[in-house]
């Protein structure tokens, strides 16, 4: 094998085993997208319903969900990069004699597989939110969902080069991590917002993810007249988003991280 | 044949210039100390030798590599300790060992052989399978070591390696440090602060503010301060002192109660001044020079010894809050 794909591989190992081995992560990872189901959902049912929309507004706030969840790791499974270099790991893979693009795309894959992974966990849901789920979607929806996580994950490690401290971390949630999270769509639809939110949610890659999730996961459950009310895009055009995002970011990232010696 | 080569190697930061054009060369099987208090651009050095900083200006070859040009070169010929603990402790000794040996391109087949003799080597064998944040500082150290051999490098880098550890473990240390040069012929370069770990190396290069200020082998540099020093009490002083110049006719200085005299070989001197002796002595002391004598008298100042660092500090409080 060649050394390229040999780091990759020994990068992407190590996360993975971090994240079986991680029990409150994996937990309070899960945590938080049933407890934005359980208040959010539950919560403003009772507003929606007046409205007579159409549909449920849980089943409405599940992809969003899974798209925030997504988004969730694969963030923090980059930007804890940051914690290799607080706790001295980082040097000891810089020093090795390997291509840093390699081991860049090592942690890039590892946060996507990791999110992917959770994802689909939470999709066990579905059926306790009376949604119908095929097996047909499924290469679809994850195909979504791993490019989703590939895209956060680049912007992740992007960030995370040039984090140097982990105090850092909390200022990132507020002024980044939440607002892409609430205008992602993922709560509301986004069809009829002033046009100020609706420009910064057309550059938030969430709101791709969250609204090609929400047209696979809702299709055989939802008449087509009511989701073509709720979806932005075409899948195709969320799917073409998503890539040129996730290739932007990606590049960026391994650049950043292939500069710094 | 020299297996590190440095020519006019820089680094500044900024308007510090923590290392000012150094020179040297370490032959092959060397144990080569950089001695110097902190700050004195120890590590610095060793960073860039080790291709983790790039130098400002100049350049040095590891195993004829340059690391300005052939930095894959370098890290592939090397073993590196850090001076701050750098194992990931959420896996298990095994699974940090075989990280590591994929990256450097240990053949699979050679893997499982070799872990077991590093392992065998720092005596961590039956610790092989439990989790890094189980193991104590010595051990932690231990396995680095381990890790730094796996993949046979030509050279290893230590930077302060027995910093931090209780005495047993450094000797212990120390063992395999000595065999390692002894068996396998590595070329071993390490910084210190310890003036007694730095006797342990066939030659040092002491280091201040950036320059070095001598390099030679540690008896050479402490034949420089001169003799011995023997010092000796007596009731009837002014006897003594008389007594000395005229046996030995050498210079006598009066220390308050004390006599000292200067000689070439403390240990044969004493039993032959034993039994010359007429006058009377109370007690007395040989004082050989140390390195530390030797630092004072080329900078003017002592070695301190090493505080935490700061980020050492963080990384105590960071565990005591389970942040980790």
């Amino acid at each position: 094998m060649s050394i390229f794909l040999q780091t990759i591989l020994t990068i992407w190992h190590r996360e993975l085993i971090r994240y079986v081995r991680d029990r409150t992560r994996i937990l309070t990872t899960f945590i938080q997208p049933l407890m934005f189901l359980a208040i959010f959902g539950v919560g403003l049912q009772s507003a929606f319903a007046t409205q007579n929309s159409g549909f449920d507004f849980v089943q409405f706030m599940f992809p969003g969900i899974i798209a925030m969840n997504v988004m969730g790791v694969a963030f923090f499974s980059t930007v804890s990069t940051v914690w290799d270099r607080e706790f001295g790991f980082l040097k000891e893979i810089l020093v090795a004699p390997v291509p840093r693009s390699a081991i860049a795309l090592g942690k890039t894959l590892g946060a996507t597989s990791i999110a992917s992974i959770q994802a689909l966990i939470l999709l066990a849901l579905a059926p306790f939110l009376h949604l119908k789920i095929f097996f047909f979607q499924l290469p679809a929806l994850l195909g979504v969902m791993l490019l989703l996580a590939f895209a956060i994950s680049g912007l992740g490690l992007l960030i995370s080069s040039r984090m140097r401290t982990t105090e850092s971390f909390g200022l990132l949630m507020q002024v980044l991590v939440f607002p892409m999270f609430f205008l992602s769509g993922a709560f509301f639809p986004l069809t009829s917002v002033p046009s100020w939110m609706s420009v910064l949610a057309h550059i938030n890659p969430l709101t791709y993810g969250v609204d090609g999730m929400r047209q696979i996961l809702l299709r055989p459950t939802l008449d087509a007249a009511v989701l073509s009310r709720i979806e932005l895009y075409t899948l195709s055009t969320d799917v073409l988003f998503l890539v040129g995002f996730s290739v932007g970011m990606v590049s960026l990232a391994v650049w950043a991280f292939d500069k710094k010696s | 044949m020299s297996m590190i080569e440095v020519k006019n190697l820089s680094k500044r930061f900024g308007d510090l210039e923590a290392v000012k054009g150094i020179f040297f060369e370490v032959a092959q099987g060397e144990i080569f100390g950089f001695l110097g208090p902190n700050g004195a651009g120890k590590s610095t050095s060793i960073s860039m030798l080790a291709t983790i900083l790039s130098p400002t200006s100049g350049d040095a070859f590891v195993n004829g590599q340059s690391v300005l040009h052939n930095r894959n070169g370098v890290r592939a010929s090397i073993g590196l300790v850090f001076q701050d603990p750098s194992l990931d402790d959420r896996l298990t000794a095994m699974e940090n060992l075989r990280f590591h040996a994929q990256l450097y391109g240990v053949p699979k087949s050679e893997f499982k052989k070799r872990a077991q003799e590093v392992l065998e080597l720092v005596d961590l064998s039956d610790r092989a399978q439990d989790l890094i944040r189980t193991f104590s500082g010595g051990m932690k150290r231990r396995l680095e070591i381990a890790r730094g051999l796996i993949h046979y490098p030509r050279v290893l880098f230590l930077d302060e390696p027995t910093i931090g550890l209780d005495p047993q473990t450094r000797s212990h240390l120390w063992e395999y440090i000595l065999r390692l040069k002894r068996e396998k012929g590595m070329t071993i370069f390490m910084t210190t602060h310890y003036m007694n770990e730095a006797e342990y190396c066939d030659r040092i290069a002491i280091i201040d503010q950036g320059t070095i200020v001598a390099l030679d082998t540690p008896a050479a540099l402490k034949k420089r301060l001169g003799g011995d020093v023997v010092r000796m009490q007596s009731l009837n002083k002014e006897a003594l002192v008389a007594e000395l110049k005229r046996r030995y006719g050498t210079e006598v200085h009066v220390d308050g109660e004390s006599v000292l005299i200067e000689v070439e070989n403390g240990e044969s001197f004493l039993p032959k001044l034993f039994q010359d002796l007429q006058t009377t002595i109370r007690s007395i002391e040989l004082r050989k020079p140390t390195l530390d004598d030797v630092f004072l008298a080329l900078t003017g100042r002592a070695i301190r010894a090493e505080e935490a660092s700061s980020k050492d500090q963080f990384r105590q409080h960071a565990r005591m809050r389970g942040l980790r």
